[in-house]
Order: structure tokens, then sequence, then C-alpha cells
């Protein structure tokens, strides 16, 4: 009687548990889908950005590009990034198909040689332009990329907010998890923990001073990436968003990588 | 005076006894505050320039604290299925290890190749298990012929690979060293079961300052009860009375406790060198005790009762030991002039034992000697009639033994030049330490871990992609690729090189730097989008992108050749390169070349202050300035010789045995302050000639010299089977200085007296 006794409580113990991590599987999915619904139907959008790169020793140093991206239908979003600074990769641009499952497609001009290039690699992790962002970070988020769990309610930079953790699907990710704030108001993200794969902090991502555009989309004009295990920080500054202003995919090919200067 | 202060002292002996009980027992609580430095860092000062230019280095940089799995299958070959599989389980599972940052191995090194104007990048090994015979050959020859992977994580006939994880601690605690070492411990068992047929060895920087803990706790384990059952036994020989031992054994243990309670508290950290302080001591206790429990025996043995007996025993030996204590502790202190905290740490902790054991020596231990039953065996007094023998052999021969001790003095020193500087740190640790083996073989058969590191910054105003500094930076490499004991040279042209092949169809003619800016540029751009996760460019690229490192691995050389070496760089830098280029090298392995001369130079100041010091005290104690600089040749002489009888029989010197003058200088002068205290006392007191003098010497402290003396030899040799080089090279030497001291105060001391020391005023 004993043992079934105990077996019995452990069952029931587990089922239980199950159960709760059933609804909070269910939770975090949700409130990422939400804040996918709500951040869908943009069509394209244009901005510029700055990236201020910071190491230990506290030395800086800069990057300067122009981003346009627009939706595609049932996949990832299609981004075009053209490089003015520093100057000797002025001109350099990388286009990117982004999707929901598999590699994403990447493209490389490069102007001293005239040439594209297909870059075929299932690196996602590594540095992008040598900032503490990953590419993966910066890549379209979408949904089927992660898996969810709701965490907890906490109020974060006082806005109530969800905390999620979404796991990457990728083998290739550099990330065994990641833990995202979202304010409950607008559902946008406010915060992002970045664990690497033994699970130790790895990185901070902070959104600050978010704008509305189009009365609907939200986009923070700073966001500040911090490494805590090389101490070393990227402050990213999106400036002049702009939102349809009328791409299609003609903007998006093979040759208009040449074309955009 | 000192006899009313002794006698109230003695009668309240148990009042004594449990407040110095009490007092030891305070200082002991710190004990548990006790930790150790695990961090190779700790053998430089702040203030150490190479220590400067490495931080500098790696803070612009990716630091590389490392630990290095070398993977040695038993067939010698590497690229076969099974193999292969275990080094991709590797390189993945040592992503789990506490602190990495990075895991490169054959397996997933990022292999560049083109097909058309696609550019393909991926690991060389997937799925090892699932890959036919002509794959693994194929993958064989691309690893064999990449200058990133040579002699770095592959050897040249593929026999031996590497999983090398970059380790960055945030240096906030102890426990993440050995949380790393321990989990990549953990993680070799489990590759030596999963596949019986590799052998794992373990190396790196983490791991070697993992091993100084080790190697530490393994001295505790070995020196610590090897010295304390020395020490018994010699004393119960030499004073045949069971109190008079176990009393000696109570103040060598509360020294002990005292000593290491008050380094807790004042919060040092303990290193390879602190480890044997206790030691030392010990040693130094031991001497204490001896000198005023052999005079007490004496007189109970002459028939004076206890307390008499004590009483004029103190009496005599209160100055001599007092005055043998603090010229110990001057000696010690000097040692912080080193430039190597862990041997400041050393005299200061040695300094702190001499002042708690004279302390103990002429309180505790009369009054527990009093509390005690003390049985007097009468024993021929044979050691003072030989003692006697002796004097009237000295000073019979005293020409012949002056000129020849003085031939033999020269002699030996004119050995000292034989001393070659050498600091090679993995040498610091004994073949029985893991790490000082598993190095080796990896040094053997795979890479070095010595390094020579360059930050080269191109001309003002200009990027590392500038053409004309890229071709500089290739030649730069490809000089130090001819050097002899080189093993690799990463450098960021290689990269640029295969990226510029790549980029032009995989046709091995465009295997070249790119000569325009624009092009190297957008090359490193391109070949940031392909980098895996936690390799950056800015493990070769400043933040800046001015300046570039260039890493030179080395099979082990001495720190001679390094330095030449390094020297012979430069000068090519100078001779062939631009002005910015004019660097010098850092690195851990430069850091410790230089560090013998540092040592050296400041511990000859060291050494000469308390050289000074001692003599003047000396000079003021005897009452006689004659006496007091005859008494530097004694003092002086002994390590002279000692250097070069280590010059004749080693011929090598480091940062350890830069120590020794210092340690050795307090000690040597003790034998000398005894002997000279009864030869002046002797001339003053009962206004004998300088023979009789000798003779007298000879009678009263000839036996205690000869004894303590063998137990300083004994203690400082004992340090010799620490595991640790540092330690075992310092105790023998000083060993060796200690014995010779003794000889020269037997018999070049009293010949030089009686030549010399006569004195004026004696009549």
């Amino acid at each position: 009687m004993r043992i079934e006794g105990w077996l019995l409580a452990a069952t029931i113990a587990f089922a239980t548990s199950a159960v709760l991590a059933e609804s909070d599987v269910d939770k975090g999915l949700a409130i990422a889908q939400e804040a996918d619904r709500r951040d869908t139907g943009f069509h394209d959008f244009r901005a510029e950005l700055t990236m201020l790169l910071r190491n230990r020793q506290g030395e800086e140093s800069s990057r300067v590009m122009r981003s346009q991206s627009i939706e595609v239908d049932g996949d990832g979003d299609r981004t075009l990034i053209v490089f003015d600074e520093p100057r000797d990769v002025q001109g350099t641009a990388l286009l990117t198909y982004s999707h929901k499952s598999g590699d994403d497609d990447q493209w490389l001009y490069l102007p001293a040689l005239k040439r594209v290039k297909r870059i075929a690699s299932s690196n996602k992790s590594g540095p992008f332009m040598g900032s503490e962002f990953a590419y993966e970070d910066l890549a379209s988020q979408e949904i089927e990329k992660y898996g969810y769990r709701y965490v907890r309610d906490e109020e974060f930079d006082n806005q109530p907010a969800f905390v999620i953790e979404r796991d990457p699907v990728d083998e290739n990710s550099g990330y065994r998890r990641q833990l995202v704030w979202i304010d409950k108001a607008e559902y946008r993200p406010l915060k992002i923990e970045f664990y690497d794969r033994k699970d130790s902090l790895l990185k901070t991502l902070l959104f600050k001073s978010y704008r509305q555009y189009l009365g609907r989309y939200w986009r923070a004009e700073e966001m500040f990436m911090e490494n805590h295990q090389t101490g070393k920080s990227t402050l990213l500054t999106w400036k002049t968003y702009e939102f349809q202003v009328g791409l299609s995919d003609a903007d998006f090919t093979k040759n208009s990588l040449k074309r955009a200067k | 005076m000192a006899e009313r202060f002794f006698d109230r002292l003695l009668s309240y002996r148990w009042w004594v006894i449990a407040a110095v009980l009490l007092a030891i027992g305070v200082m002991g609580a710190g004990a548990r505050l006790l930790s150790f430095s695990n961090d190779y860092r700790m053998f430089f000062s702040a203030d150490n320039p190479q220590l400067q230019a490495f931080e500098t280095l790696q803070n612009t940089y990716t630091k590389n604290d490392n630990i290095l799995f070398v993977i040695a299958p038993k067939d010698g070959r590497v690229f076969k299925a099974s193999t292969l599989a275990t080094i991709e389980w590797l390189t993945k599972e040592a992503w789990q290890i506490p602190y990495s940052i990075r895991v490169d191995s054959v397996t997933n090194f990022q292999y560049t190749s083109a097909e058309g104007d696609d550019l393909l990048v991926r690991d060389l090994v997937k799925d090892a298990e699932t890959l036919d015979a002509e794959q693994i050959a194929a993958a064989r020859e691309v690893a064999i012929n990449e200058p990133l992977l040579v002699n770095r994580l592959i050897s040249p006939s593929a026999h031996v690979a590497g999983v090398n994880v970059t380790i960055q601690l945030p240096g906030e605690h102890l426990t993440e060293v050995p949380e790393a070492s321990d989990f990549a411990r953990e993680l070799a068992d489990e590759v030596r079961q999963r596949d019986p047929d590799v052998d794992v060895y373990l190396t790196g920087m983490v791991i070697m300052n993992d091993a100084f803990p080790k190697a530490s706790k393994q001295d505790m384990q070995t020196l610590y009860p090897l010295m304390f059952v020395l020490v018994i036994v010699f004393m119960g020989f030499m004073l045949r009375s069971v109190s008079a031992t176990i009393t000696t054994a109570a103040v060598i243990v509360m020294t002990i406790v005292g000593t290491m309670g008050l380094t807790g508290w004042i919060g040092l950290r303990l290193s390879p060198p602190t480890t044997i302080v206790p030691v030392i001591v010990m040693t130094l206790a031991v001497a204490d005790c001896v000198h005023i429990l052999i005079i007490f025996l004496q007189g109970m043995r002459r028939g004076l009762a206890r307390i008499p007996a004590m009483v004029e025993s103190l009496r005599i030996n209160l100055t001599p030991v007092f005055l043998t204590s603090v010229t110990t502790a001057i000696g010690f202190m000097s040692l912080n002039f080193s430039d190597a905290p862990p041997f400041r740490d050393l005299g200061n902790m040695s300094a702190m034992g001499v002042i708690i054991a004279f302390v103990l020596a002429v309180t505790f231990l009369p009054c527990l000697m009093l509390v005690l039953p003390v049985r007097v065996a009468q024993v021929p007094a044979d050691g003072q009639v030989r003692m006697a023998a002796f004097a009237e052999f000295v000073i019979r021969r005293r020409n012949l033994l002056l000129w020849s001790m003085a031939a033999l003095i020269i002699a030996l020193i004119s050995q000292l030049p034989r001393n070659q500087l050498n600091d090679v740190f993995v040498e610091y640790f004994d073949e029985q330490i893991d790490f000082r083996h598993d190095t080796e073989f990896a040094i053997n058969n795979l890479t070095g871990i010595y390094l020579i590191e360059y930050s080269l910054p191109a001309a003002e105003g200009k990027k590392i992609s500038d053409p004309e500094f890229l071709r500089h930076v290739e030649a730069f490499a490809d000089w130090y690729r001819r050097q002899a004991d080189v093993l690799h040279v990463n450098a960021i042209t290689d990269i640029m090189k295969r990226l510029n092949k790549n980029m032009h169809g995989d046709d091995p003619n465009w295997y070249r730097l790119p000569d325009a800016n624009d092009l190297s540029a957008q090359y490193l751009l391109l070949y940031e989008f392909s980098l895996p996760f936690g390799l950056d460019l800015n493990n070769q690229i400043n933040v800046a992108r001015d300046a570039t490192r260039l890493t030179v691995t080395l099979r082990t050389t001495s720190t001679e050749e390094l330095l030449a070496l390094e020297r012979r760089a430069k000068e090519w830098l100078q001779s062939n390169t631009p002005a910015s280029m004019h660097v010098d090298g850092a690195s851990s392995a430069i850091m410790f070349a230089h560090i013998g001369h540092r040592n050296i130079r400041s511990m000859l100041e060291g050494s000469t202050v308390a050289l000074a010091l001692i003599s003047a005290i000396l000079v003021i104690a005897l009452r006689s300035i004659r006496i007091g600089l005859l008494s530097i040749i004694p003092n002086l002489v002994p390590i002279g010789m000692a250097f070069g009888l280590w010059g004749l029989l080693v011929g090598q010197v480091g940062l350890a045995l830069s120590v020794v003058a210092g340690v050795t200088i307090g000690i040597v002068v003790d034998d000398t302050v005894h002997f000279l205290s009864k030869y002046v006392r002797a001339q003053r007191e009962q206004g004998l000639s300088p023979e009789d003098a000798v003779r007298y010497a000879f009678s009263t402290v000839g036996t205690a010299l000869w004894v303590t003396s063998a137990v300083l030899v004994v203690g400082f040799g004992v340090l010799a089977l620490s595991t640790f080089e540092l330690n075992a090279g310092m105790g023998l030497l000083t060993a060796i200085t200690i014995a010779i001291a003794l000889v020269a105060d037997f018999f070049f001391l009293p010949p030089l007296l009686m030549k010399f020391g006569g004195m004026r005023h004696a009549h």
C-alpha cells in the first residue's frame, strides 16, 4: 500500500505539473502571437541606423547603415541593408530572405569586387558588423522560430509586463533560451535576456524610446545590447522610420543589391 | 631586571599559559578566512610593466584564458569516423563548461569554399559517423593544409587533435577556476569512457591556475607532517627529554596557528610560495627553543633546581635570541622589495612567525616546561669535549684554514656567472602534477602554450585594411614562421588570403592579399557574416579597426631564447616596417621571462638594505664597529658561495632563487651573532686573548650552533620535496647557504677573528 500510495501521489503531482506547464506554454504562445499580430501588416518600412560599439576599455567605433524591409505572406520578411560607414565598406549591401523554418537566404554585394555573392551558412549567431547583436537578434522574429512558455507577470520600468521564455528551434542558435519582458498595454518587447548554451546570462537587450507609427506600429529608437561575459556593448539607434513607402518585391532582388547605393 | 621579570613570569606560569593559549586562539580564528589564489597573475605586482602591456592587449582584444583538450587516438589516426565523432561530441559538450565563451576544434572549424558565386560556409566535419572514407580523407586534406589549424588544433601528421575552449572568467570569485577545471576534467573522463580508443590530456591557462592550489594542498599534505615528524625525532634525540620535546612541539604548533591565523585576519591570499611558510616558521621556532632548552637542561644536569635553571637560561639567551629574531625578521621583510607579491607575503608572514616564535619561546615555553615533569638523564658531556678538540684544531691550523677557505670562497664565487635566468612557468610544477605531464604531452605532440602576442597598429589615419599594412603583417608572420621554435603564427592575413581565393572561384593563384583597401574591408565584412557564435573579429582586430593582433606560438624555450627571439623580432620590425608597427610583444610567457631579472634587481636592493640594517644592529649590540664590520664577511660570503655552487651544479636561477639572499641573510647572521657575542663577552668580561675567546665561544655555543644549523638545513631541505619547483629550488638553495654558513662560521670566522679581531680596549 505504501509504495502504491507514493506512486499515486507522484503521478498526481506529475500530472498536475504537466497540466500547469501546458497552460504556461499556451499562455506564452498566445502572448507571442498577440505581439506578432499587432506588428503585422505594416507592409514595408525604411530606416537609418547607427551602431555605436564599445569595448571593455571604453574604446568606441561606429557603423552607419540603411535598412528596408517588406513583409511576405506566409514567410519571413525580406530585408535589404546598405552600409554607409565606415567609408571602406560604403555601398556594400546585404539582402536577406528570412524563412519561418530552415536557413535564411543571404546575398552580399561587394562594390570593390562588383559581384553579388550568396552566403550559404547555418551560422545565425555570429556578430552583426562586429557588434554585440547577433544576426539572429536582428532578423525578423517569426513565431515558428521559438517554443514559448509564460513565466510570470512583472513590472518593468513602471510598466506591467509579461515575462515569457522562448527557446530557439534552430540547433545552430547560440542561445539556449531567452527571457522577454513584453508590456501588457501594447505588447512591445521591453527587455530581452539572452542565455547561452550552458544557460548562463550572456547579454541583455533594452528597448528605449518607443514611438508609434501609422497609429499602430511601435518601434524603439534605441536598442542597447550589453554582453555580460565580455564587457562589450552596442547601442543601436534607429532614425527616420518611414512606413508604407511603396516598396515592392522588385526592390529585394539580387539585382536591386547592386543598385542600392 | 630581566631576572626579576622572569621570576614573576614563572610564578604566574598557569596564568601565562592560559593567556598565551587565549591569544593564539584569537589569532588562530583568522585561519578560517584563508583562501588560495588561483591566478598566475598573482606573481606580478599591479605596476609590473609587462603585466600592464599584456592586460592592455587583452582588454583591446578578446581575452584568451583557455582550456585545451588534447585528443590522442591510440592508433595515431584522428581522421576516422569514431575519433571524429568523439571530437564532435566533445566540441558540443564543451560549451557547457562554466564561463566558456567559445569552443574550437577541427570539427567545427568554419570551412569556406566557393561554388560559382556562392560562398559556402560550413563545419569542416558534421555528423562524423555518417561520413564515408572519401569525405573523411577530404576533410583531412583541408585540415592539415589550413594555417589556422595546423600545429594548433591538429598536428601536421593528424595523429593528435585539440579542442580549445576559450574561457572568460568574471574574476569575482575564487571558485570560478576550479568550477571550470573540474567540469573539464569530468568531461575528459566522459570522453575516455565513451571512446576507450583515445587518450585525453588537459592543459591551458585555466588548468594551470587550478594547479596552483592543488600543488599547494599536496605540499601541505606531505611536507607539513614530514617536517613535524623530523622535528620531533630530532628534538627527542638532541634533548633526550620527553617534556622538552612536547614543549617544542607545542610551541611550533602554536606559532603556526598564530602566523596563519594572523595571515587570515590580514586578508592575504595563500599562494604556492606562502604555502611553505609553516615549514619555515616551524624551523625557526625550533632554533629558538633549542637555545633555551639546551642551557636549561645543562643547568639541571649541573644540579640546579628547575626554576633557577630556567631563569639562568632565559638571562643568557634573551639578548641573543631577541637579536637573532629581529635580524631574521629584517631579512624576511627585505622580501617586500620583491616585485612578486607572493614573495612579499612570504616575507611578511615569516617575519610575523619569527616574532611570534620569539614571544612564545620566552614566555610560554619556560612556563610549560615548569609544569611538566622533567627528568634529567645524566649524559656524558662528550659534545662539549668534542667541541673543545675542534676549537684546538681550528686554532692550530688557523693560517691554513684562513687561506684555504679564502681560496674556496673565491673559487666558488667565481662560478656565479654560470647561473642563467630561466623562468619557464610550466616547469614551476613538478612532474607529479598532472598539469605538467599533460602540458608536456601537448607541447610534444600538438601545440605550445608559450605565446608572444602583438597588437600591430596601422599607420596614423589608416585602417588595418590598408594593403601596405597588410603586406607588412604578412611579412612579419612569414619571418616568424621561419624562426626555430615557432610552431604557429596566427595572423589576419591568412584569413584575407583564403577569402580572396574563395571569392575568385577557389583559384589557388588568388591565395594572396587583396590589393585594394576597400576590397579588404569588404572581405572582412563578409567574413564577419560567416562567423559562428562566440567568434568575432575582435579576436584579431580592435574596435576602431586600426590595429590587429598577431599571435606566435612557441615550443618550450628557455627564458633567454624567448627574450632573444622577441628582441630579434623587434629589430626586424624596426628595419622592415613603418614606425607605427615598432611594438613590443606581450604575453604571460614574456611576463615570466622578465620576472627573474626584475626580482633579482629589486631583491639586490632589498638584501643590501637588510644587510646594512643588520650590520648596524650588530655594531650596536656588540658595541664594536670593528667586529660588527668584520661580521659582514661571514654574513655575506655564504650566499655568494651557495650561488656559485648552484651555478656549478644546476646553472639555472629564476624568480624563486632571487629571494634566497633575503631569506638567508637574516638566518645566516644568527650563527654569527651567537658566536660573536660569546667571543666579545669573553674578551670584555674575562679579558681573554683572541685564541682563548675563540675557545670559549666554541665551548659555549658550538653545540647549539651546529644543532640549530642542522635543524635549519633539514627544514629547508624538506622544501626540496615540494611539488612546486619554485619552493623546491628555494628550499634547497637556502639549505645549502645555511650549511655553507656553518662551515664559514666554524672554519673561517675564528681564523679571521684571530687575525683581525683583537679588541683594542681589551687588556
